[in-house]
């Protein structure tokens, strides 16, 4: 290189630069700065019209004190001059601070962009570059409006130079990025893509990156450009290295050019035409082997070009997922990398592998190097490498080795880097609850994490444990033991107080018998970490302790000793003061029995994501983690199997009964949940726990818990539970604190016998118990209910049985009704409960061929004799299931009408002694791509239009 | 900023920023890239991005890529780079670069366009930077090189930003 080129010698602007070097401070710095600017002000202001070497000049040193970080307010005007400069440094440089300073001036833009015409169509190619270098670097809106429609032209023109064509492409790719509503290309494709035979590799070089651009966003316009790259990609990884001349770099051939061809071809899913298909599959194989070649050279430029192509053919293969054989061996390339003693490569291959784990035809391979990435996760100095270790490890992971590797992940967050120690613990805790098949492990784990990393255990994380321990019951006892060992440690984490307190609270009651863990060590073992506590874990105690009053009656003095104390009756914060002052006035009002019911133990939390890998997802950015849902799917089929398993096992009625009465209050908001809501009103913790029930609704039950009892409560009824009884004929009709009333009844013909049973819950005996069952007078005629006597004294935790017998005189559309009244506590309690009796229950099946069917619905065409419901379908119809709930409701054998799962159809008939009949005609079909069923009913009887309501629900 | 730390020479964008998101971007970047040590790997996690990095002399080089772009020919972008400064000036220098900082936008220009390779052999490349230095007017006097000042250099930084 001549040194004649080194610079056009700017001496004035070399001068500014040392001056600018030697200064000692900043402040001289500045001061230089703010000389020089007023000095370049002044000559561009005065009346002498500076010359062309002057204007580039004190742009320049403009530039270089933008560079500097200082904001420069004035030049531009100057700047745009130098582009219409015939000399080519002065355009040149001119370009530069117009890239460099973007200015949204609009006059400016319009300047500046007849300047970039005028050079466009200069038809000088190192005008042209000049110009489209500047497009590509501002690539504003304005320039994408003004010559988005050129640049294609001058892209595929056949006079076009090539280093223009080169510059023209990536000037449209960058366009196409920042307005792509702005780049149509519909005329231009074909010629496009074709740039890809292009003898210039360059050219082919920025054509590949512009299609992969464009074919990511419209893949089917740029399909033909598969055949093309496999074929360039072909002859690149079969040439000699020196066949590529210039473009071969450190003996590795076109490198930039093989990864941007294999990124294009991972826009597509796998060739369908074979040849080529198994063209790209020799490429791929190729590559795979060349890596396994002794290197070329020593130097790392060598390895690293190599190892570029190799790692993009492993991401094509990996993308395509489909080619068994190049999976494994992809993953023992890798595998060797795991070892290789560059940095970057262990990086990389654990990053690969990451992928790889979640294919199921590598992810047995990727295990077995288990080991080696164990070791990496004890060796590796580098945070970046270890923390990729970490995410192979999660994604490794499966049902065979989840222990070894919870386990080495716990051993490594002693040590592990403050900044990626979160998101080891919301691993451990969700490869724990994921593959735990023993629940006693997962509680071990979540303990040792917060041992560990107490710190970093966030809310969710102990959150998921107590639900988890709480909605298994197997797992309980074994909870509260660990937990009241580990809370044997004199120094424990916080969090790990909140565990406790809330488990043993619940649950412990379960090892209370061992006289080492007895209430009262319990209690004192909580209370010894009471004062170290953040305040919400304090009220979190608080709840603990009033659930201990419940469990264990002998502490109760102890407790309400504490909960009297001046430091809990007047303490400064609002939330523990009331929580005291509630739960000491409970324990001291409320009786055992009202107790028992307020402080029940709590209901299952409904089954939901699991909040901790949503916090993963979150933190991680989807795109980052293999997601485990799907990636699983594939791999461990045996998890999501054993699911299914579950839900198959579970009894054909019992599906049934979860399918019809899917209105049935959830238990998180049932009337036993409320009180103990009540008591915590405010805490957000119990919130977080997924308990959304009312308040307003748990303040009304305060009141209730509180009212006194000496007055006969007004009457109650309910029917709550009703709706469950139209397809059942069994099940808890009522229930208050004090009653329990279930049904057991059987129905033949036209008659039926009701079984009523009385559950007394509370400690007292119920007297002057009665019952009576009242009907309107419409009803009394159609339906006879006689009643068997019932013994007036129910003691205490006692049941009885009464007996009712039930007579259908003729077709009815009410409902009976079963007054009760009793005497708890010297009060008269009244309750009338809906008996659900329908006319339903007597109906009786007749099977029918379908032509007689179709006849007798045709004689039923009254208006009054048919009814018609659509509603939108829950559940894509299943023969079987529909036939169950249909059967269930006694409605009749069902015969298969129509040809398709869609188009079913039902024939139902009834009969009873009154010789009336119902037809039922029940099929699915898509209404704007939602499922919908259409019910028709005909009947002859005028009363059964009101059941049709409920025959619809059935149906959904 | 300590004068003699983490001295931007030259940076370039390739989506659009506003100038304070700039600074803030670069300020973060120098220091988590100080702070690597020797050995370490190239790459390194950084919000949505991922940063590939390259010492020489005094000099670092970094390169801001999307996930899914190819580190290790990110690297070897960064070390073509080098060798074209390097043709370019004759056994290139950081004062080169700072003197002719123009010309060092130039040929990444030529090299690099919109954030992708343009042009990948240094042949070609060079060729086109000539013939631009040959279409220069002869200057009005004076001398090859401008004038160098040798002053304890310790660590100055040396920012690409490829952003696709």
């Amino acid at each position: 290189m001549p040194a004649v080129s080194k610079g056009d010698g700017m001496r004035g602007l070399a001068v500014f630069i040392s001056d600018i070097r030697n200064c000692k401070s900043k402040e001289a710095e500045v001061k230089r700065i703010n000389k020089e600017l007023a000095n370049i002000r002044s000559k561009f202001k005065g009346d002498k019209a500076l010359d062309g070497y002057s204007k580039k000049k004190y742009v320049c040193k403009l530039l270089f004190i933008f560079l500097l970080g200082h904001d420069i307010d004035f030049g531009h005007m100057e700047a745009v001059n130098l582009l219409s400069s015939n000399k080519y440094t002065e355009k040149q440089i001119g370009y530069l601070f117009i890239s460099v300073l973007v200015n949204s001036n609009s006059e400016l833009i319009r300047l500046i962009n007849n300047a970039i015409k005028n050079d466009l169509a200069s038809r000088n190619p190192t005008f042209m570059n000049l110009a489209l270098h500047c497009i590509a670097n501002v690539g504003s809106r304005e320039m994408a409006e003004a010559f988005a429609s050129d640049i294609p032209r001058i892209l595929v023109a056949g006079d076009t130079m090539d280093s223009v064509k080169q510059s023209a492409a990536l000037c449209l790719l960058r366009l196409n990025r920042t307005s792509p509503d702005l780049v149509p290309m519909g005329e231009w494709t074909a010629r496009v893509v074709h740039l890809l035979n292009d003898q210039h590799l360059g050219v082919v070089t920025a054509a590949t990156s512009l299609i992969t651009t464009l074919a990511q966003k419209s893949p089917d316009d740029f399909k033909t450009s598969v055949s093309l790259a496999v074929a360039r990609l072909s002859r690149i990884v079969t040439s000699a290295s020196i066949d590529l001349q210039d473009y071969t770099y450190y003996f590795v051939a076109a490198p930039w050019l093989s990864v941007k061809l294999l990124r294009l071809l991972q826009c597509y899913p796998p060739p369908e035409d074979a040849s080529l298909r198994s063209r790209l599959t020799e490429c791929l194989e190729t590559i795979l082997n060349k890596a396994q070649e002794p290197p070329k050279s020593k130097k790392v430029q060598h390895s690293n070009a190599k190892n570029a192509v190799l790692f993009e053919a492993i991401a094509l293969i990996i993308h395509h997922d489909s080619e068994p054989n190049l999976l494994v061996r992809a993953c023992n390339q890798l595998g060797q990398f795991l070892q290789h003693r560059e940095t970057n490569l262990r990086y990389l291959a654990l990053e690969s592998m990451c992928t790889l784990a979640s294919s199921e035809f590598s992810h047995e391979a990727v295990k077995t190097h288990i080991e080696t990435v164990i070791s990496a996760l004890k060796t590796e100095r580098d945070v970046s490498v270890r923390q990729r270790a970490v995410d192979l490890l999660y994604a490794m992971c499966d049902r065979s080795n989840s222990k070894q590797i919870v386990a080495e992940m716990l051993s490594y967050l002693e040590t592990a880097d403050y900044s990626i120690r979160e998101e080891i613990v919301l691993k451990v805790a969700i490869l724990a609850e994921k593959y735990a098949v023993d629940y006693t492990w997962y509680v071990d784990t979540i303990l040792n994490l917060i041992r560990i990393a107490g710190d970093y255990v966030s809310e969710e994380v102990w959150y998921r444990v107590i639900q988890i321990v709480i909605n298994r019951d197997d797992v309980q006892g074994y909870a509260a033991k660990t937990v009241f060992e580990a809370l044997q440690a004199p120094a424990c984490h916080e969090n790990l107080v909140k565990v406790g307190g809330y488990i043993l609270g619940e649950f412990g009651n379960l090892i209370a018998g061992d006289p080492r863990s007895s209430p009262l060590v319990q209690f004192n073992l909580l209370h010894s970490k009471f004062h170290l506590c953040s305040v919400p874990t304090r009220a979190l105690l608080l709840s603990a302790y009033i659930k201990f009053i419940n469990l264990f009656p002998e502490v109760k003095g102890t407790i309400q000793d504490v909960l009297r104390s001046d430091s809990q009756l007047r303490n400064a914060d609002v939330e523990l003061q009331q929580r005291a002052v509630e739960y000491l006035r409970l324990s001291c009002i409320a009786s055992t029995d009202i107790l028992a019911t307020v402080l029940e133990e709590m209901p299952p939390f409904p089954e939901r994501e699991s909040s901790i890998l949503a916090k993963l997802k979150k933190k991680k950015g989807s795109s980052k983690l293999p997601d485990m849902d799907d990636s699983r799917k594939n791999v461990n089929g045996n998890t999501e199997h054993a699911e299914d398993a579950e839900v198959a096992s579970k009894t054909p009625q019992f599906l049934l009964e979860e399918l019809i009465s899917t209105d049935r209050p959830h238990p998180s908001s049932s009337a036993t949940m409320l009180p103990t809501r009540t008591m915590v009103p405010s805490h957000t913790f119990t919130d977080n726990l997924n308990v959304n029930s009312a308040p307003s609704s748990g303040a009304s039950l305060l009141v209730d818990v509180f009212s006194d009892f000496s007055s006969a409560a007004p009457t109650e009824s309910s029917d709550e539970h009703f709706p469950r009884f139209v397809c059942k004929n069994n099940g808890v009709i009522y229930e208050n604190q004090l009653l329990q009333i279930g049904l057991k009844s059987e129905y033949r013909q036209n008659l039926g016998r009701m079984y009523v049973f009385y559950g007394n819950k509370t400690s007292t005996q119920f007297q002057s118990f009665s019952t009576s069952v009242s009907s309107n007078d419409v009803l009394c005629s159609q339906l006879n209910v006689q009643e068997k006597p019932v013994d007036p004294l129910i003691e205490a935790g006692a049941q009885v049985q009464q007996i009712l017998n039930i007579e259908c005189v003729s077709d009815f559309s009410d409902t009976p009704v079963l007054n009760i009244q009793f005497r708890y506590g010297g009060t008269l309690q009244n309750i009338a409960v809906k008996l659900p009796v329908m006319l339903n229950k007597f109906f009786q099946p007749t099977e029918m061929m379908s032509q007689d069917f179709f006849q007798r619905w045709k004689q039923l065409g009254a208006p009054q004799q048919e009814v018609q419901k659509i509603f939108k379908a829950k559940n894509q119809m299943d023969t079987d299931v529909t036939k169950a709930k249909v059967n269930s409701e006694a409605l009749g054998q069902c015969e298969h009408l129509g040809p398709s799962v869609t188009d079913l159809s039902y024939s139902i008939n009834m009969q009873s002694d009154f010789s009336f009949m119902i037809l039922l005609l029940l099929w699915c079909f898509y209404e704007s791509s939602q499922l919908t069923s259409l019910c028709s009913v005909a009947f002859t009887p005028p009363a059964l239009r009101f059941r049709c309501s409920s025959v619809g629900r059935c149906g959904s | 900023m300590d004068c003699r730390q983490g001295k931007l020479r030259l940076q370039k964008w390739y989506v659009p920023l506003s100038d304070k998101e700039k600074k803030k971007i670069t300020r973060e970047l120098v220091q988590t890239v100080l702070a690597r040590k020797p050995k370490m790997c190239s790459f390194l996690e950084w919000r949505d991005l991922k940063i590939v990095y390259k010492r020489y002399a005094s000099l670092y080089f970094c390169c801001a890529i999307e996930d899914q772009d190819n580190e290790l020919i990110t690297l070897e972008i960064i070390h073509r780079y080098v060798e074209l400064l390097d043709k370019y000036f004759g056994s290139v220098c950081e004062l080169d670069i700072i003197f002719n900082f123009e010309k060092a936008y130039f040929i990444l220009d030529e090299f690099l366009l919109g954030g992708e390779a343009q042009e990948t052999s240094k042949k070609n490349v060079l060729k086109a930077i000539e013939q631009a230095d040959l279409l220069q007017e002869v200057r009005p006097a004076l001398t090859g090189k401008a004038v160098i000042i040798i002053i304890n250099i310790l660590a100055y930084f040396h920012f690409i930003f490829l952003h696709k």
